[in-house]
């Protein structure tokens, strides 16, 4: 579409840029204050430079949280795409029980996510807990509010509840958009049901598993309440992710400098591998 | 494709899907001694005192009311604005338009934690803390991007031709614009404001840190529920419940416009 | 290469058709000779889609049978039918280039590479592809799209027949009259059994060498372009054929013809014994209507529209619209003008139907 130069468009965008602009430029710049501040108390303030990047970035503790939350951003990752798009291609295409399917699988997506937590901190407990109990009564050593591995177990196993049917809603999407006569086409060409996948499906998908990644990858790196519910990070620091460690540094120690610090460098870190993801997923496009 | 077996993988999957929330509403139907007393499949002493104490306990049922407060408030102003910013962006070019319209969606990779501490402080020296208000635009964070992205995928999908025929025919723009493009566009605004819905919602972090008393969401009620009285199990299980319920209804309503929204390619 | 029968098609998209309504094809029965030039034409909804789906196999008949020869087919999947079909909107395999969208339907069925080159090749050379082999297909224009659903039908040498369905509602106005001479000069070629569907009367009569005329679910006549022009067996063939249509009016039956306008006009049919109590028409295209001097049927004259060699005039006879085709040179009587029908055109339909015919 021809766009028409107008400079008075902003007039329209104005009250966007207005709301947006308070809420993330004044907190940013607040942040960005805090990063190269040292204060004592009594809201004194002295210039320190790069100390809080430095010391967030060296601190094993930093480096530790991050490497957690890259094994669970990826694991889930790994998890959730082929198996959303596996649920959406078995889906009927039409009829009575679509509209169905769709709201039971849109469900978790609309629960609050401390509720999410919650349901499955009761669901996973190893003595009243449906999963829990199962798994010990079928012989399993389950426990994951004290055992790392169980612990990480659940937590995935609670994002794949939560997040994958996000997935199968937007390749179901894809899917329905394309028309009959590619499907018909490939049976009056003898295409298998692999060659319909490759050759038409998913190319016809693409561009909504790009936005599907790019969702999942933002928003698994920033869970916190679910996370903060079900385990509080723990056993010990086993499931501490970034933004758990963050917030407690944060409001829980109020240690401003590092905290900030931290934060700039976490947000940079989720800019950048978007953008990353992006022109990856994006580069064949532009052939 | 046609496999007729095909229907068992999403049944698996909504049977899945469903197990956790069974045991949520299962519990919530339990009284203290019998989850305390053991595993049970379902409850053996069904009771509905759970719901009972969240109905007449006024610090439980106005958490509900806070949070469909500021999520009410929250949708129909993010809609509201991204409305005009979103045919801006569809149709027409201007100084700095990409540049925007990327630094915008950057916002909505904005991690909740990081901003929730600068929040609490910006919003406690304008004055707002602990008000609905304050929970709405702190909101408008994430979901005035994302509304503005789904309602220009729409807009684009609509003809010029059709802002170019009102002219024709003499509609003043805000007329055109209220009265003939925002019906044509109804479907966006659903999905966009179905969105806008469920992100706030959903959210906890910004609304637990913005509020103490007067504005608690229901969600943070049943965080300080679970750390201070003990071990309210079935009181917190009922509240869960009940937190579903509004989701369930708005789903319900739009599903025919999601797979649509989807169906542009854009969330 | 294949005779294409319909023995008593009959579909319905309902699961237990209980009214006539319910029937999207009401019964077809039809043969479609060997290497024939088709089209099936008609209008938005009358059944043509259908009709071309359940020859190719993407629909499985509630009724009737499909024979290729004297083989049933009707239970065989579209790729064991060895047919092709080109869609309204082009459908090409994005990913691929050109040369492997070409390919593909071969390959699918195991063609050795050696022999998949050389059929390519030849093919793409015959739809003007040779020099863009090694384009990404996403890149190609509709009608360069067009052209490759349309190959890949050709890649297959055992294709029995190649059906369009609209295959030209996407392309620029400008190519398509390129498209359709490079169809009919295909036809000529391959000599194979081809289908179109339109509802597009310039585009069926310049493909067809047999045009088939559906309405509402049935078939109402099958013939070549001039018999639909000059003979048509119905009054929505009249009517749908032909710009301006044919002029239907109500009339009396009469033992010379018809009672019109006061007048008696001659007719070229006469009813048949049953058919006296039907609704009498009277159809006679614009092309066999003109002004006469001496006694005719009185009119009045509502319009006049230049059409380039012609006007077309439009008269109020009798009280109906009569139009009738005057020559640039011609004069149009300004009052008491009088209108002669030609009697070897002018025929009586009973119930829509040419009259004396039978069904």
């Amino acid at each position: 579409m021809n766009k028409q130069i107008n400079q008075k468009a902003w007039l329209f965008v104005l009250p966007v840029f207005i709301l947006v602009a308070f809420n993330a430029l004044i907190p940013l710049m607040t942040v960005v204050n805090y990063s190269v501040q040292e204060t004592f108390g009594d809201n004194v303030f002295f210039w320190s430079g790069l100390l809080w990047f430095q010391e967030v970035l060296t601190s094993e503790r930093f480096q530790n949280a991050l490497i957690r939350q890259l094994i669970f951003t990826f694991s889930i990752l790994a998890i959730e795409i082929p198996l959303g798009v596996a649920i959406a291609l078995t889906m009927p295409r039409k009829g009575p029980w679509v509209p169905v399917c769709l709201v039971l699988m849109a469900l978790p997506l609309l629960i609050p996510w401390n509720v999410v937590g919650a349901m499955w901190n009761i669901f996973a407990l190893p003595d009243i807990g449906l999963l829990g109990y199962t798994l010990n009564a079928l012989g399993f050593d389950y426990n994951f509010t004290s055992q790392p591995g169980d612990a990480w177990f659940t937590l995935i196993l609670m994002d794949v509840w939560h997040w994958t049917s996000l997935v199968v809603l937007l390749a179901y999407a894809g899917l329905v958009s394309i028309p009959d006569a590619f499907y018909q086409a490939a049976k009056i060409d003898g295409a298998g049901s692999w060659a319909i996948f490759r050759h038409i499906q998913l190319p016809k998908m693409k561009r909504v598993l790009t936005i599907a990644v790019l969702l999942r990858f933002m928003d698994s790196f920033m869970i916190y309440t679910e996370v903060s519910v079900l385990t509080g990070g723990g056993p010990g620091n086993s499931t501490t992710l970034l933004s758990i460690d963050l917030v407690k540094i944060a409001l829980g120690q109020f240690d401003l400098g590092p905290a900030a610090a931290m934060s700039l460098i976490y947000f940079l870190i989720i800019l950048l591998l978007s953008w990353v993801f992006y022109t990856v997923m994006m580069r064949n496009e532009d052939q | 494709m046609p496999q007729t077996k095909s229907w068992i993988v999403p049944t698996l999957y909504i049977f899945f899907l469903m197990l956790p929330i069974y045991w949520l509403v299962n519990m919530s139907f339990k009284t203290t001694n019998e989850i305390l007393g053991g595993f049970s499949l379902y409850p053996k002493e069904f009771t509905l005192e759970n719901y009972i104490t969240i109905f007449t306990d006024p610090t439980w049922y106005t958490g509900y009311l806070n949070s469909l407060a500021y999520v009410g408030i929250n949708t129909v102003l993010s809609v509201a604005v991204a409305l005009p910013a979103a045919y801006a962006f569809s149709r027409y070019r201007f100084i700095g338009d990409k540049h925007l319209f990327f630094w915008l969606l950057t916002n909505r990779m904005a991690p909740p934690a990081v901003f929730a501490l600068p929040f609490l402080q910006l919003y406690s020296a304008v004055g707002l803390f602990d008000t609905h208000i304050a929970v709405a635009l702190a909101h408008t964070l994430f979901n005035i991007p994302l509304a503005v992205w789904i309602l220009e995928g729409f807009m684009s999908g609509v003809p010029k031709e059709l802002d170019e025929t009102a002219y024709v025919d003499g509609h003043p723009f805000w007329s055109f614009f209220i009265k003939i493009f925002i019906p044509t566009i109804a479907a966006g605004i659903g999905v966009a404001a179905f969105f806008c819905f469920m992100f706030s919602w959903v959210e906890l972090l910004l609304a637990k840190t913005l509020t103490s008393v007067d504005a608690k969401p229901i969600a943070a009620t049943m965080t300080r529920t679970a750390s201070t009285s003990g071990y309210e199990l079935g009181l917190l299980a009922a509240a869960g419940t009940l937190t579903i319920i509004p989701g369930a209804f708005v789903i319900y309503f739009v599903r025919n416009y999601i797979a649509k929204g989807f169906a542009l390619g854009r969330v | 290469m294949a005779q294409i029968t319909l023995d008593k098609i009959r579909h319905s998209y309902v699961e237990t058709p209980s009214k006539e309504e319910d029937w999207v094809l009401k019964e077809v029965d039809l043969v479609w000779e060997d290497a024939g030039a088709y089209a099936l034409l008609g209008p938005s909804g009358c059944g043509k889609t259908t009709l071309l789906n359940i020859i190719s196999g993407l629909l499985h008949p509630k009724q009737g049978r499909l024979l290729f020869d004297a083989e049933d087919v009707t239970d065989l999947s579209p790729d064991q039918r060895h047919i092709a079909q080109v869609f309204q909107f082009p459908v090409v395999y994005d990913t691929m280039t050109v040369y492997d969208n070409l390919a593909f339907p071969l390959r699918n069925r195991k063609v050795d590479e050696a022999t998949v080159d050389k059929r390519v090749r030849e093919v793409a050379d015959f739809i003007d592809m040779g020099h863009r082999l090694d384009e990404r297909a996403k890149g190609l224009t509709a009608d360069g799209k067009q052209k490759i659903s349309l190959g890949r039908g050709l890649v297959r040498e055992d294709v029995n027949v190649i059906m369009f369905d609209e295959p030209l509602t996407v392309i620029d106005p400008h190519l398509k009259w390129q498209l359709r001479s490079k169809l009919k000069e295909l036809h000529q070629r391959v000599k194979r059994t081809m289908i179109y569907v339109t509802h597009d009367q310039t585009e069926a009569l310049t493909f067809a060498d047999k045009v088939v005329v559906m309405n509402l679910g049935e078939i109402v006549q099958i013939g070549t372009p001039v018999d639909l022009f000059e003979r048509p067996h119905h009054t929505f063939v009249g009517h749908f054929i032909g710009s301006p249509g044919m002029n239907i009016l109500s009339c009396e039956p009469d033992s010379a013809g018809a009672r019109f306008a006061g007048g008696t006009v001659a007719t070229e049919n006469r009813l048949s014994a049953g058919e006296s109590g039907k609704r009498i028409e009277l159809g006679v295209r614009p092309e066999f209507v003109r002004f006469t001097a001496e006694d005719g049927l009185p009119a009045d004259i509502v319009k006049v529209s230049d059409a380039g060699r012609y006007r077309i005039v439009e008269t109020r006879c009798g009280g109906e619209t009569v139009k009738l085709l005057v020559g640039e040179g011609d004069e149009i009587p300004a009052d008491g003008a009088r209108l002669a029908f030609d009697p070897s055109n002018t025929r009586l339909y009973a119930d829509g139907w040419l009259a004396g015919e039978g069904r």
